[in-house]
């Protein structure tokens, strides 16, 4: 299942600069795992504690996963997974 | 250094006083690499805080593929700060993801009102700049200014 995914300006340095990779995987926690592998640091800025970090956005195609099931979102050939650092602070 | 346009300086204060004592934040957009903020996009602030905004993610997602189609990036973050002074707050640096933006602070309490500080935050490090006011930009810029 190849997934696209959108990877933010922050996180280029890890993908050498790529903006888009494609991954497999059937849930949004499978594509982190193969992107660790592939590009060793990443998961540790989108994971904490099991969840996805509560300042990072991730997205498939338009939906927010906090509204789906969170990391165990499951995928469909061809979806789009955007990565979006919240813009917050005090 | 931060050159804008004065009608962007003069939004940002007015939504920022109209939000108050809420925390305001938004953005403006400008041509990738141009370091010209042109499109001011004002972003409804999900934490609705005296001393914390984050952006409505959902609206973040339209924004910010509507400036990729446009080849643009947020080229000013801005916030303000309704009971402090204009400078980077601890999570205002931990939570900083865009290098290239310059983090626009407005802040709307005495004895601060509106003065308006700029900095650009890199791996957590704070670097204030002067911020260039002008009245006019290239004509062909200025017709593309987009003020809320």
């Amino acid at each position: 299942m190849s997934i696209t995914v959108i990877i933010p300006t922050i996180l280029r340095p890890l993908t050498h600069q790529q903006k888009h990779i494609d991954m497999e995987g059937s849930r949004v926690s499978e594509i982190i795992d193969h992107m660790d592998q592939q590009y060793p640091g990443i998961k540790e800025k989108l994971v904490a504690n099991g969840n996805a970090h509560r300042f990072i956005n991730i997205y498939v195609n338009d939906n927010d996963i906090r509204f789906q099931d969170g990391l165990a979102t499951s995928l469909r050939d061809g979806d789009v997974l955007t990565i979006l650092p919240a813009v917050a602070g005090g | 250094m931060l050159t804008i346009h004065t009608k962007l300086i003069s939004a940002m204060i007015t939504q920022s006083l109209k939000d108050h004592p809420i925390e305001t934040c938004g953005i403006i957009a400008g041509l990738a690499g141009s370091n010209l903020p042109l499109r001011l996009i004002p972003m409804r602030n999900v934490a609705q805080s005296e001393n914390f905004f984050m952006f409505d993610p959902q609206q973040q997602l339209q924004v910010w593929k509507e400036m990729s189609a446009r080849h643009e990036e947020p080229v000013v973050i801005y916030h303000s700060h309704t009971g402090s002074e204009a400078y980077p707050s601890r999570s205002d640096v931990e939570l900083a993801a865009e290098p290239q933006a310059h983090y626009v602070i407005i802040p709307t309490c005495s004895p601060h009102k509106e003065e308006i500080r700029s900095f650009r935050i890199v791996d957590q490090m704070v670097i204030e700049e002067r911020v260039q006011i002008v009245r006019q930009y290239q004509p062909e810029l200025e017709f593309q200014m987009m003020v809320a």
